[in-house]
């Protein structure tokens, strides 16, 4: 376990001035929510959110080895990247399992990786002990903050700010520029299921960005917390590690295989994954809709004519999805076949559900 | 903050009551439902179940969390609130009008005395 005391981000007081509800998130005191996570999910599915993601860890890696070395140790493509791309990957165990999911940050002269708040430690000793040749790791904790915007009306709202020609950027690329007057790197990614950039830049002009933001946009775009973040995510059927994605639950069953290459000659837990492939006979990741209107939550039972199917990995009232009680579910593969008719457990009480395929939201 | 009507009853697990005869209506505080957040469901006794005072009956869940609902007083369910039921989210609107939960007939009268008067919450909360 983690001994440390709790961190704090550059923005700390300011989200305490906004009257947010603090937490310890992966390490951190982090804001769940300001105004309300229904709220904050509108605004963002409507308008634009401001996040602090300041609490991920930023790895910087450099040397002539990284993408050899990267490719070995991940089930996406690494070196293949070119200058100025972003790419979803994912560093695995021996058996398949996922030891974190991260996001590369290709740049001319270095590697940008962003790690899980919760991972952090764990990825960080990783990295080190696996390090071999010309590959240089440093650790930006504490010096570098990240800001998201997410929604439909972002490029409104960051563009002004920003040097570079943002709405020009492609989904998963980013530009060196600068934004608020500060050196930064803006990455059109994120985690909601809307459009949106990714702002990477130092912790001490993090503060002046989030004002300029806020002041420029007022009405527009709401400052949204982890709560919100949450909920736009599972909505979007997008993987939350320790959830739908651990040491245990591998790509594959997060239903990720389509950012596994098999392709590659050789990477940490191909074997296995082949060979779960290949058997294809493994319990997956599935979304279920509730009939009703209870919630689920991480650990309750799915029952399928009275048997275990599987249980839920994460779940959530969905404003996006009619209101409705949805869940992610790690289900034997009979019961993840969309359509099929399961129970959750809750209290006791079983309550019908339908398996349905994953993401539950998808922008028009 | 929504205002707390007067002649109110409240336990320490942040339930109100308010008495009409052998009846009480029960709900949860303004200052519940502000620490919970958006409420998005709520899990009621079924009219016509016994209950005893401060027992866990019931339960109210916003996105994040799932906390329990203690009923301040015993006695016997004559009513639920259907309309909670069906929009969680008035409670968080209107905890002391529109967002109460289920009403009771009250089995011992004396069980008014293990709760506390308006005033008494309100000094409880602000040292919270």
């Amino acid at each position: 376990m983690d001994e440390e005391p709790l961190r704090r981000t550059a923005l700390f007081e300011v989200h305490r001035t906004l009257g947010a509800r603090i937490v310890p998130f992966g390490g951190f005191e982090m804001p769940v929510q300001y105004a309300g996570i229904l709220a904050e999910h509108d605004a963002v599915r409507k308008r634009a959110g401001l996040f602090d993601l300041s609490h991920m860890a930023q790895f910087e890696l450099r040397g002539d080895d990284v993408a050899a070395w990267a490719d070995a140790l991940t089930v996406n493509h690494v070196a293949m990247m070119k200058p100025f791309q972003a790419r979803y990957n994912i560093f695995t165990n021996a058996a398949g399992g996922a030891h974190d999911d991260v996001i590369f940050y290709r740049l001319p002269d270095r590697w940008l990786l962003i790690v899980n708040a919760g991972n952090a430690h764990k990825m960080w000793a990783y990295l080190e002990a696996e390090r071999r040749g010309d590959v240089q790791l440093s650790d930006l904790r504490g010096e570098t903050g990240l800001l998201a915007v997410q929604g439909p009306r972002s490029v409104e709202v960051l563009a002004p700010l920003v040097a570079a020609d943002i709405a020009a950027l492609k989904y998963y690329t980013c530009v060196e520029t600068t934004a608020g007057g500060a050196a930064a790197i803006v990455a059109r990614t994120g985690y909601t299921g809307e459009d949106g950039f990714e702002v990477f830049l130092p912790a001490d002009a993090a503060v002046g960005l989030w004002d300029a933001l806020l002041a420029e946009h007022h009405g527009v775009l709401a400052p949204c917390g982890l709560g919100a973040r949450d909920v736009l995510r599972l909505e979007a059927g997008m993987p939350l590690y320790g959830h739908e994605l651990t040491e245990e639950i591998t790509p594959l069953q997060a239903g990720l295989g389509w950012a596994v290459k098999f392709a590659k000659p050789f990477f940490t837990g191909k074997a296995a994954l082949e060979a779960q492939a290949a058997a294809n006979a493994y319990p997956r990741i599935a979304g279920l809709v509730l009939d009703g209107r209870v919630p689920v939550r991480a650990g309750y039972r799915v029952l399928r004519d009275g048997t275990v199917a599987g249980e839920i990995r994460s779940g959530s009232i969905a404003p996006s999805v009619g209101n409705k009680s949805i869940g992610t579910a790690l289900l034997d593969p009979a019961s993840a076949t969309a359509g099929t008719r399961l129970g959750v457990e809750v209290r006791g009480t079983e309550h019908p559900a339908t398996t349905v395929a994953l993401p539950f939201y998808k922008r028009g | 903050m929504v205002a707390q009507p007067a002649g109110l009853l409240f336990s320490k697990d942040h339930e109100w009551v308010k008495l009409d005869g052998d009846i009480a209506t029960i709900g949860i505080s303004d200052y519940a439902q502000h620490s919970l957040g958006d409420i998005v469901y709520v899990e009621l006794p079924r009219v016509g179940a016994t209950l005893q005072q401060f027992a866990g009956i019931g339960v109210v869940e916003s996105v994040k969390a799932v906390s329990d609902i203690f009923t301040p007083l015993g006695g016997e369910v004559v009513e639920i609130n259907a309309a909670v039921e069906a929009d969680a989210s008035l409670v968080n609107r209107e905890p002391y009008d529109g967002g109460w939960f289920y009403k009771l007939r009250l089995a011992d009268d004396s069980e008014k005395k293990n709760l506390m008067s308006g005033d008494d919450y309100d000094k409880l909360i602000a040292e919270a």
